[in-house]
């Protein structure tokens, strides 16, 4: 699953190289944000919900077990 | 009252309950140093989002991404928003943690710190020191002139008989630049002064909701006045398509064409001069992606991140970043977008051949709202720019503090009284050699500094990567990675006039992709064919395996 979410932000940053609709302005999403932006609005919202599963699936919790374990203030 | 005497009221109400934050928050103050620098290592999810994001967001989120798509088209998202989306998160979540957790067992308050201890050297921290001061400088200077210039120009008109100006007439009446600017730098210095990183935690989470909510408050306002957001943008569609894309086409060409002929044929009924169809360059684009890297090495986002509570503190800030960023920039880049076909009263809202488009966003605002929604929106201008000069104060104040008078002048042996005597010293003179240049080099000049900040910031991230992933790692491959930073940066830097050819790339690319490539190369190469480490010092960043 680790592999998997990091891969996905990769993939992510990948198609953040929109080219395809680079010279488009429609179709205008709410009737008023060109594809372009709104396909970029996107990608934040996206990136948002893998750093949610990077949080759930590949959480460092040998970080705080350390912490409880040994660590000092 | 005028429009500038609300704008100053706006103004003084809101940095009066900035002042009242800040000395609250200060009752909290334990005394000791590790609360005055790092909130006794205490702040939770929601504080720890908004510090960070008010940190990093200048005001350049507001003024400078409409000013950024008025000139270039709502391609400025993508390359700027929508990568720091990506990036900062990442960096939040492979670097600040575990900078969080290494700092809270071994008890670093800076990078310095760190990087002295983890590659065995002292000499590594006087090398940085310079380095990261004077990269933190110029960023300072933007926050203090900009703060100065926004008082002045949005007072204009509001005391006349005290503040008369007869070499600048637009400014007649307004708050004096150094005045304004004085006024800003106190409020912070105090707050800093008196609250420490607690102070600017709570001074930042306030400041990040006003400006914020003032972002949004003010696209919708704007949109009405304009006869509603479809209408805004089917008028840029009109005389200005090419800022819907990212790309210009021949047709973009030609409808430039035409507007243009119409333009020069009746100046009055065609209403808007058209701008020139502009193009992002595409490598240009890609290689922005390294721009917001250079959070990781942020010495003032390294003490935000040590003050988190635990790791799970940062979850929130991880997730909800690229969120606040979308909120902040996609209505900043339409109303910058609208702005260069918006038409009131058949007459267009920004002139013809403007200038300044910095200033886009305050036009738009003064123009199709109230003077009252100005005020505020002035309030989230300083909001923006007070969040990031606080705890680059502090941070300064705390690096000095830290590494050097503590480290080399008492060999650590400074009392936890002593250190927050020295922080709030340091603190202080910095606010005031601060103020002092900006007043007395008053430029726009060093705006265009803050990218090559930000190269600079972001081409020693693979110093900290490395540090913090890779056990090979030498402490000469790490004196090799910033020389080449410095070296490649300098050489870049002259290239570019100092800064002031604005658009410069480098093989068509942004220069910090280069300045980033010679410090891995360096940094590996180095670390490659030097003694590895001591195993004392492997077990003590990567643990008893790592050895």
């Amino acid at each position: 699953m680790r592999r998997l979410v990091f891969g996905l932000i990769v993939v992510l940053a990948v198609l953040h190289q929109d080219y395809w609709w680079w010279d488009s302005i429609d179709p205008l999403v709410l009737g008023f944000i060109p594809i372009g932006l709104a396909y970029h609005a996107g990608v934040s919202v996206v990136a948002a919900l893998l750093w949610a599963m990077a949080i759930k699936y590949c959480w460092p919790d040998h970080l705080e077990d350390d912490m409880e374990s040994g660590g000092t203030t | 009252m005028n429009p500038g005497q609300i704008a100053v009221v706006v103004i003084v109400c809101y940095l009066a309950l900035l002042l009242g934050l800040g000395l609250f928050s200060s009752r909290f103050f334990k005394g000791t140093a590790a609360d005055y620098f790092l909130a006794s290592r205490g702040i939770g999810s929601f504080l720890l989002l908004m510090s960070l994001f008010g940190t990093t967001m200048t005001a350049f989120a507001l003024v400078g991404s409409s000013g950024e798509a008025f000139n270039a088209g709502i391609g400025v998202y993508g390359k700027m928003a929508s990568w720091s989306g990506i990036i900062h998160s990442a960096c939040f979540f492979l670097i600040g943690i575990r900078l969080w957790s290494l700092g809270k067992r071994h008890g670093y308050v800076t990078q310095i710190q760190f990087f002295r201890d983890r590659f065995e050297s002292d000499k590594l921290g006087l090398m940085l020191f310079p380095i990261l001061v004077g990269l933190v400088i110029p960023y300072l200077l933007i926050g203090v002139i900009s703060a100065g210039i926004v008082v002045e120009s949005v007072t204009a008109g509001a005391f006349p008989s005290l503040f008369p100006n007869e070499e600048v007439a637009r400014l007649n009446g307004s708050v004096p630049y150094a005045l304004g600017a004085a006024v800003v730098c106190f409020v912070v210095m105090v707050y800093v002064f008196f609250g420490g990183v607690r102070g600017t935690a709570w001074a930042n989470a306030f400041q990040t909701i006003v400006f914020m909510v003032l972002g949004c408050v003010a696209f919708f306002a704007i949109a009405d006045e304009l006869g509603g957001p479809a209408k805004a943008t089917a008028l840029v569609r009109e005389y200005n398509p090419s800022r819907l894309k990212s790309e210009a086409t021949t047709a973009d060409t030609e409808v430039y064409e035409r507007q243009m002929a119409a333009w020069e044929a009746d100046r009055n009924k065609a209403v808007i001069k058209p701008q020139e169809p502009h193009s992002i360059p595409r490598l240009g684009y890609l290689t922005y992606l390294f721009i917001p890297l250079s959070v990781a090495m942020f010495p003032h986002l390294f003490q935000h991140w040590l003050t988190a509570k635990s790791a799970k503190s940062f979850r929130l800030s991880i997730v909800a970043h690229p969120l606040m960023i979308m909120i902040v920039w996609v209505p900043c880049v339409m109303i910058g977008v609208w702005a260069t076909s918006a038409i009131v009263g058949g007459k267009p809202v920004i002139p013809p051949d403007f200038p300044n488009a910095n200033a886009v966003l305050a036009i738009m605002v003064k123009k199709l709202t109230s003077p009252l929604l100005g005020g505020f929106l002035v309030a989230g201008i300083l909001a923006a720019i007070m969040s990031s000069l606080d705890s680059q104060f502090l941070c300064i104040g705390s690096i000095f503090t830290n590494d050097i008078v503590a480290h080399y002048f008492t060999r650590d042996q400074l009392s936890d009284k002593q250190r927050v005597l020295y922080g709030r010293v340091f603190v202080v003179v910095i606010v005031v050699v601060t103020y002092l240049i900006a007043v007395t080099f008053r430029s726009r000049g060093v705006f265009p500094m803050a990218v090559w900040c930000f190269s600079g910031f972001a081409s020693l991230f693979p110093l900290v990567f490395a540090a913090l992933y890779w056990r090979r790692v030498t402490k000469a491959g790490a004196y090799a990675c910033v020389l080449a930073t410095a070296i490649t940066w300098s050489w870049l830097f002259a290239k570019s006039g100092f800064g002031a050819n604005r658009a410069f790339l480098f093989m068509e690319m942004m220069p910090v992709a280069t300045i980033f490539g010679a410090s891995t190369l360096a940094l590996v190469v180095v670390s490659l064919v030097t003694k590895p480490p001591s195993s004392r010092t492997i077990e003590k960043f990567f643990g008893k395996g790592g050895a």
